[in-house]
């Protein structure tokens, strides 16, 4: 544990801000229809909360929130959430992607915009999977000591 | 080498520069990309087509659907790879 996991402003700061770090992100996903914003930033600013809190309170606390198992289901399901939005369009006899082949509404328009921002999750659940992971796998093991870079255990 | 390094460096920032006076200034409506017929079509047709007004996420999210299909499945097919080449524990 290093010196700045231990302070307790960063600690209240940080457990009070990632709530809404999160909320904002749900935000902009969805505002992305309207507004700047979308799916990768969104996705970026939910992995960027989750990340923030795993440099505080550790790499284990963080991964009670979202495992490694659950990292790897949640990235592939945003990529299926996206490609399956594509073969429903094609279920419904339009060609991939052809969102206002879906009868969900009588407006074609509406079921486009609706779909989009399914789109729009997927990309996200994606983003922010990928984004966690990566920042869990090039940190380093924590160890027991205060020691910021340890030395290389003899093989 | 370091001074090689460097005139390449400042030939490809000349030819940039050179050739940046030749780009249309900034919201010239005049400039090839305002005047292209697709431009008028996405800015009168897309809010009917797609539902959402940004046109932006309508061309990024509808129009180009599989573009952004592809950089998500790019994103992913990196995550997988850092996970394959970096995780030194068990599955």
């Amino acid at each position: 544990m290093s010196g700045i996991q231990e302070s307790i402003i960063i600690r209240t700061v940080v457990r009070i801000m990632v709530p809404f770090i999160a909320l904002f992100a749900l935000y902009v996903i969805i505002h992305g229809a309207s507004g700047p914003g979308g799916g990768f930033q969104g996705g970026v600013i939910f992995g960027a909360a989750i990340i923030l809190y795993a440099m505080i309170y550790g790499i284990e606390d963080g991964k009670k929130i979202i495992s490694d198992k659950v990292n790897r289901i949640l990235s592939s399901t945003g990529l299926v959430l996206y490609a399956g939005t594509g073969l429903l369009c094609m279920v419904f006899g339009g060609k991939f992607l052809q969102y206002n082949a879906v009868p969900l509404f009588p407006n074609p328009a509406e079921t486009a915009a609706i779909l989009m921002d399914v789109v729009e999750v997927g990309i996200g659940i994606t983003v922010l999977a990928v984004m966690v992971s990566l920042f869990f796998d090039i940190s380093p093991p924590e160890t027991e000591d205060d020691e910021m870079f340890p030395e290389e255990v003899e093989q | 080498m370091k001074i090689l390094a460097l005139f390449a460096v400042l030939l490809a920032g000349g030819m940039l520069l050179y050739a940046g006076q030749d780009l249309p200034a900034f919201g010239d409506q005049n400039s090839p990309a305002y005047q292209h017929p697709m431009t008028t079509r996405f800015i009168e047709e897309s809010e009917n087509e797609t539902g959402v007004y940004n046109i932006v996420t309508a061309l990024l999210a509808n129009y180009r659907g599989y573009d952004t299909l592809g950089e998500t499945t790019v994103i992913f097919t990196a995550g997988m790879a850092v996970i394959l080449l970096l995780r030194r524990r068990e599955l």
